[in-house]
């Protein structure tokens, strides 16, 4: 479904974010990716949906090629959820609003049924009664739904996370991981960026260890887990897990 | 300078007593408002003066209208052009802010009126009333200073905004109109409110290209009659009147636009 080939993404000339990462992600599989701090698991999930430009390679989503200047854009992002580590919600729009937003302008949907979708998906993040509220009166696990939630409403074919987790207060962890494993095991395609391994072994098909911009070592999250391949990955695991 | 007594009686609080806070300077200038109005109206001396400067309020107030109306749309398309990812577009726009921000605003009156707009007549074929050529010159000028005030607002707003947008698949026009714009107005409708009272205070300097607004007014019926006090007193108090209304008006537009009930809040520091 998602084919990335010989993706590269260079910063300013000289930050090589990311080099040579090859990974194709089938239909309905959960694909976690972990690394160390700057290691570009933000550019490869951000190239995914064009938000970054691919300095090299190729990208193609269900055949279509990301990289072509012809191909439009706007059309595919709207099959490509992403949900933020820093939710990112529309403060000045309620969350119903923020919800329908892109209903409304991309999908062309009806009043009636983006409301009957919004609250569809508030439903299944477990808040159809904040729909009225403002972000800033929620709490983050409940805005990082709400994030979920707006993507989820587009119908997306792939959802994107860059450590939806990451800026949360721990207690409200589980709330969003809940949703992302509920959302796994209906057969969304998801790649996730996280540093939760409780997820990655839960809903994760496949692990990625990437480091200094490349894939070190990729397979089921169980093995790379506890028996990796790659001094690297050995080590970084031993750092996270005390 | 004496020094304060060790056991001096204050005590250590951040309670601000009630004459701390209250707005004397409103009572200050109202005080004064009243004392000009009764000499205006009471004095038959600023009759004739009152009668020959007033009919020029409506100029003023046209001009003034007309020039933000304007200011107001040219600000917004250089303000977003300087944002424009057309590399045209970007250092047209840049080139107008620099240049307007360069000269001081006496100089760039005559310097655009009188040299740069009738050039452009001349040029495109096109003919203004010299009033409205006077009115346009402002509104040139501010548009640049708006400009910027429209380029601050839209950058204030996070990226994590427009990539929000972007990733939900809306365009750009459509991030920029429903996302970024609307949160933007917050910090960007307060400068511009000082900008409309700027800019009706700086019809005056219209005066100086003949324009009958209040100034040319005044100073010809001062003029002409060697009556400056009352001329330029009756002036003042004109001016003052208008912009102390107009400051009140913005001042509760303002309060209603950046209320708390639509998210975040206009930032006003601790204090
Ligand atoms: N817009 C940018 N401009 C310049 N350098 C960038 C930019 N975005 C990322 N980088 C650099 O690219 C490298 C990879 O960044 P990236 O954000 O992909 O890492 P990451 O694995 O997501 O890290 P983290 O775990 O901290 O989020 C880093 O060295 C970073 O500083
Ligand atoms: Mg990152």
């Amino acid at each position: 479904m998602i084919s990335i080939k010989n993706l590269s993404k260079t910063f300013n000339k000289n930050i090589h974010a990311v080099k040579d990462v090859d990974l194709e992600i089938a239909e309905g599989e959960v694909v976690v990716i972990v690394g160390p701090s700057g290691s570009g698991k933000s550019t490869v999930l951000r190239c995914i949906n064009r938000l970054e430009i691919p300095t090299k390679g190729s990208i193609s989503i269900d055949g279509v090629e990301l990289t072509d200047p012809e191909c439009d854009i706007d059309t595919i992002r709207a099959e490509v959820g992403m949900v933020f580590q820093q939710f990112n919600l529309f403060p000045h729009l309620t969350v119903k609003e923020n919800i329908c937003l892109a209903q409304r302008k991309v999908r062309k949907r009806s009043k009636s049924e983006s409301n009957e979708m919004t609250m569809k998906q508030l439903l299944r993040v477990g808040i159809p009664d904040k729909a009225d509220s403002y972000p800033r009166q929620l709490s983050g696990g409940q805005q990082q739904r709400v994030a979920i939630a707006r993507s989820l409403a587009m119908e997306p074919k792939i959802m994107l996370f860059d450590e939806p987790t990451s800026a949360l207060d721990p207690e409200m962890v589980k709330e969003v991981l809940d949703v992302m494993l509920e959302l796994a095991s209906e057969g969304m395609t998801m790649a996730v960026v996280t540093h939760e391994m409780g997820f990655a072994k839960a809903a994760g098909d496949r692990l990625v260890f990437m480091d200094e911009g490349m894939v070190v070592e990729i397979g089921p999250p169980g093995q790379v887990f506890e028996n990796p391949a790659e001094q690297r990955t050995r080590d970084f695991f031993d750092k996270i897990l005390y | 300078m004496s020094r304060r007594k060790r056991n001096d009686k204050r005590s250590l609080s951040d309670e601000l007593k009630w004459w701390d806070t209250f707005p004397w300077w409103g009572i200050a200038i109202v005080a004064i408002l009243s004392w000009m109005g009764y000499q205006i109206v009471t004095k038959d001396s600023y009759d004739l003066a009152w009668d020959r400067v007033i009919p020029g309020i409506s100029i003023t107030i046209t001009a003034t209208l007309q020039a933000f109306a304007i200011a107001l749309a040219l600000g917004l398309l250089a303000g977003m052009g300087q944002l424009s990812k057309n590399v045209i577009f970007r250092n047209l726009a840049r080139t107008y802010v620099e240049f307007i921000r360069g000269i001081p605003i006496l100089p760039l009156i005559f310097t655009v009126a009188l040299v740069l707009l009738p050039q452009l007549q001349n040029a495109l074929g096109f003919k203004l009333s010299f009033q409205m050529r006077a009115t346009v010159t402002l509104a040139f000028i501010y548009g640049a200073y708006m400009a910027e005030i429209f380029r601050g607002g839209i950058q204030s707003i996070a990226i994590g905004q427009v990539e929000a947008g972007r990733s939900l698949g809306l365009s750009r026009r459509q991030t920029m109109n429903s996302i970024v714009l609307p949160q933007a107005m917050r910090a960007i409708i307060p400068p511009l409110g000082n900008d409309f009272i700027a800019i009706l205070k700086d019809t005056s300097l219209l005066s100086v290209l003949g324009v009958l607004e209040i100034t040319q007014r005044a100073r010809q019926f001062s003029a002409s009659t060697f009556k400056f006090r009352e001329g330029y007193f009756v002036l003042a108090f004109i001016y003052l009147i208008l912009t102390l209304g107009l400051s009140l008006l913005l001042g509760v537009l303002e309060r209603r636009m950046t209320r708390d009930d639509r998210g975040v809040r206009s930032n006003r520091g601790i204090d």
